[in-house]
């Protein structure tokens, strides 16, 4: 495509514009919706395509991380194409509402579906998944019964047998954020500096090489995201690493989210709240989690049997929207206490 | 043209081509400028020490390995003759295609102490055996070192191939052998190649997130991200590659140094084809176990790798889409291509004819954006778009948006990024063109643009191959200004990568990565054939 055709595209484009607003109000149905997602396209482009055919409209998306696209947005100001904003943590969804990029929403589908503690109290943002960050461990040679907290990964007893992912990652960031809200930070920074002491490696770039790592016995334990964990024992049956619920006896197990709002100049309103409410709704909730192992936002809804099998557990139920917040706090902890 | 005097014209020029790369500097600076001086505080205290130190070590170490590995090896192939040099010598060319972190993944998917390697020998010699970790900075070093090492064979065999002769001659008549030839007087004349190698290893470097990231060594680039992502504050990101900024102007000095002073021109092009020296016996075979290594290790048995996880996810995940990424990433690469060759040849030629302050400068402005991150770069050409949106529809009324979103935003991301990278050999290829061509060409009249036409051109020929080369193939594999600026549906191979690897999908995201690694092997084999072509000319 050359300068000249996308140039006459864009004219083309201007005349049609021009045409509609000589028209009057264009009906809303029919419209394209813009999906800027953070969850990635093979995770969500065919329910996308799926909500499409259903409604007899062109569903248009692109992919990058939050941050990039919460800049994207910002730099198109109200004349962003965009609709929906998803993202695959609540961090992101919190600073998006925070610079003014989301609308709140008022659907009562909605707000039944998705319990309190996954959305924001004003509507701009609801979560569409869920998933704990918890604690892994090799079925070799770690006893369920070795373990109980987060904060006992600190212990003597796991020294040089701990793995953990890069602090740089968002999802160890978001547990550090809960923790200080949770302990507050000094003792939060206590228990990240007693894991780095207990590290057998180099914290790995993310969470499915350190979850090798385990199965392979270079170390016992490790945090993760339920779901890498749901993947390899998908691929390998025997895969000699399992899910252990932290903190039951106290708070819970950490969870997080990826959620999805409005856009602040949506330019199709109404059918940007359909879409959520649809991706809200009990048979797409399903599919939306299991293609990712992930526990669905509604709480009527299964996940899938293999993620079903790592039992019941009481989740952290502190409004996830807080964890973006602190999460700027608890970066700078990461850094204080050298965790790379 | 008439309006302006001789010297008037280049500058304008040269002006107008650094300025989209100004805009972008501008607006970075503008948000720099908003950093929050707590973050930056937090920053000074406990980040910036590690990720200076880390980065300079990092740098030093990637270009003394793509340096080595690229200057022997061009001598090797262009000079000297052993067993398989003919293969090696376009080869070696091929691991260009293999993006640095499509290397680094594979290396750690393969060689940390999961990894089937150090599984297979702690299997093999029990399960104490210490294999050296992956992750460290001799791995992250030996992998972007293998990953850019190409930059500096390509400009170092284009000087020796042009040198050939003479220099054989002139080492031959000293009493040298291949080796001290080398050291003692090919190297020297080759400097400038050999330094514009260097900075485009060292620029690409600098910027790497993708590498660096999957190593988990932290760099001026990863504490950029962390600015942004973790802190919330795209501000203190914008402030931190500014001062990265400054570091690359003391490296580009040093370049300005290292490149010597003195124009470096060619003899006469009537050079006999050079007469080979032949490392005989013990000699070729190691020269052969060299060039074979390096091979190996930066192309085939990564390339191994890939295809066997690519054939394994082939049956999901490969579909009828994948026609439409691959023309979608060839035609944005051809398009990057060409708009940087000619915007190089612009400021190339502006800075052969006028001998005045400003062209020089519009030059390193203009090419400054090869050593900035891509995302911070594409924050910045985000913020130029919108800007510039605003401003048409202040003017021309209407709404929505008019650049953004349109491939032209696109290529002039990709232009900011990778004008540096067709510069260097256009520039280099303008080095070697006597002054006394023009000289003649002015007195029988010629207007420089006729000059640029009929004597430039041809005889720039493989320093035009070498820019469209270079700059096609860094535009396959770039992603976070494609990621960021491209339009609805213009998902390239790069993007497929990024989202799989995001999701640390590391095995599916080999087929797009293989895609990428086979669709670049086309441009790479065409310009080899060209080199080689021009070699036997010369």
């Amino acid at each position: 495509m050359s300068f000249l055709t996308v140039l006459q595209g864009r004219l083309a484009a201007l005349a049609v514009m021009a045409g509609l607003m000589l028209a009057g109000p264009a009906q809303a149905a029919g419209e394209p919706l813009v999906v800027y997602t953070a969850r990635k396209y093979q995770l969500v482009e065919e329910l996308f395509q799926e909500y499409g055919r259903e409604r007899g409209i062109e569903v248009k998306s692109v992919t990058d991380d939050g941050a990039p696209l919460i800049q994207r947005l910002t730099a198109e100001g109200a004349n962003s194409p965009a609709d929906v904003f998803i993202s695959v943590d609540a961090g992101d969804l919190w600073r998006a509402t925070q610079a003014g990029l989301l609308q709140p929403v008022k659907s009562p589908m909605l707000e039944k579906a998705i319990p309190a503690h996954l959305r924001d109290p004003e509507g701009h943002w609801f979560g569409l998944a869920v998933r704990a960050r918890t604690i892994a461990y090799s079925t070799a040679r770690v006893k369920p019964s070795d373990l109980s907290t987060y904060a006992a990964l600190g212990d003597a007893r796991w020294k040089g047998k701990l793995c953990l992912r890069t602090g740089k990652a968002v999802y160890n960031q978001s547990l550090v954020a809960m923790f200080i809200n949770d302990m507050g930070e000094e003792a939060a920074e206590r228990m990240v500096r007693a894991w780095i002491g207990n590290l057998a490696a180099e914290p790995f770039s993310n969470d499915t090489l350190m979850l090798k790592a385990i199965a392979a016995g270079q170390c016992d334990v490790g945090i993760t995201n339920s779901y890498y964990l749901g993947r390899l024992q998908h691929e390998q049956k025997d895969f000699p690493v399992q899910i252990f619920w932290a903190d039951q006896a106290g708070k819970g197990t950490h969870v997080n989210i990826s959620g999805g709002g409005v856009a602040k100049h949506a330019k199709n309103r109404t059918e940007a709240v359909r879409f959520l409410e649809w991706l809200a709704s009990p048979a797409i909730q399903q599919r939306f989690a299991a293609v990712n192992f992930e526990f669905p936002a509604n709480a009527g809804t299964d996940p899938l049997p293999e993620v079903k099998a790592w039992g019941p557990f009481k989740p952290n139920t502190v409004n996830v929207g807080l964890i973006g917040k602190t999460q700027p706090a608890a970066v700078m902890l990461i850094d204080r206490a050298g965790w790379r | 043209m008439k309006a302006l005097t001789p010297r008037a014209g280049p500058t304008v020029a040269a002006v107008a081509v650094a300025l989209p790369m100004l805009a972008v500097l501008a607006a970075i600076v503008h948000g720099a400028g908003g950093a929050d001086p707590a973050l930056w505080a937090h920053l000074t205290e406990h980040v910036l020490a590690r990720v200076v130190a880390n980065t300079a070590i990092l740098v030093v170490g990637v270009v003394a390995l793509a340096v080595a590995l690229g200057t022997s090896l061009a001598w090797l192939t262009a000079a000297c003759d052993f067993p398989g040099r003919g293969f090696f010598s376009w080869a070696l060319y091929l691991p260009m295609a293999m993006p640095a972190y499509v290397l680094a993944f594979v290396a750690v998917a393969t060689l940390d102490y999961a990894g089937a390697i150090p599984t297979a020998l702690r299997a093999w010699f029990g399960a104490d055996l210490a294999v050296p970790p992956i992750r460290s900075t001799a791995g992250v070093i030996a992998v972007l070192g293998f990953a850019s090492y190409p930059y500096v064979y390509l400009m170092a065999r284009g000087a020796f191939l042009t040198h050939g002769a003479r220099v054989l001659e002139a080492a031959q008549s000293l009493g040298y052998g291949p080796w001290a030839g080398l050291v003692r007087v090919a190297i020297p004349l080759a400097r400038p190649w050999l330094a514009g190698g260097a900075a485009l290893v060292a620029m690409e470097t600098l910027a790497d997130f993708g590498a660096v990231s999957v190593f988990n060594y932290d760099t001026f680039t990863t504490a950029i991200y962390k600015a942004w992502y973790g802190l919330f504050s795209v501000e203190t990101a914008l402030a931190l590659a500014l001062l990265l900024l400054g570091f690359v102007a003391i490296a580009l000095a040093a370049e300005q140094v290292a490149r010597g002073r003195g124009r470096h021109t060619t003899a006469d092009a009537g050079s006999r084809v050079p007469a080979r020296l032949t490392l005989t016996g013990a000699r070729g075979w190691i020269a052969f176990t060299f060039a074979g290594a390096v091979f190996a290790c930066g192309f085939v048995l990564p390339g191994v790798a890939l295809v066997r996880w690519a054939l394994a996810v082939a049956p999901i995940d490969l579909d009828a889409r994948y026609v439409s990424y691959i023309l979608r990433t060839l035609s944005l690469a051809g398009m990057a291509a060409f708009a940087c060759l000619a915007l190089a040849l612009v400021l190339g030629y502006a800075n052969r004819l006028s001998s005045g302050v400003l062209p020089p400068l519009a030059a390193r402005i203009a090419t400054l954006g090869y050593a900035v991150p891509g995302t911070v770069l594409a924050v910045g050409v985000v913020t130029v778009l919108g800007g510039v949106d605003g401003a048409v529809r202040s003017l021309a009324g209407g709404e929505g948006l008019w650049l953004q979103g349109t491939v032209l935003a696109l290529l002039l991301g990709y232009v900011a990024r990778f004008l540096a990278v067709a510069y260097g050999p256009v520039q280099g290829g303008f080095a070697r063109i006597r002054p006394a061509l023009e000289d003649a060409a002015r007195s029988l009249g010629l207007a420089p643009r006729e000059i640029l036409a009929r004597l430039h051109l041809p005889l720039l020929g493989a320093g035009v191959g070498t820019a469209l080369l270079l700059v096609f193939v860094d535009v396959m594999k770039e992603m976070p200004i494609t990621l960021m600026t491209r339009p609805f549906g213009w998902d390239t191979l790069a993007v497929r990568v990024f989202e799989m690897t995001a999701e640390g999908e590391w095995q599916r995201a080999s087929l797009p990565a293989l895609a990428i690694v086979a669709a670049g092997l086309l441009p790479v084999a065409l310009l080899t054939w060209r080199m080689e072509r021009a070699a036997r000319a010369a």
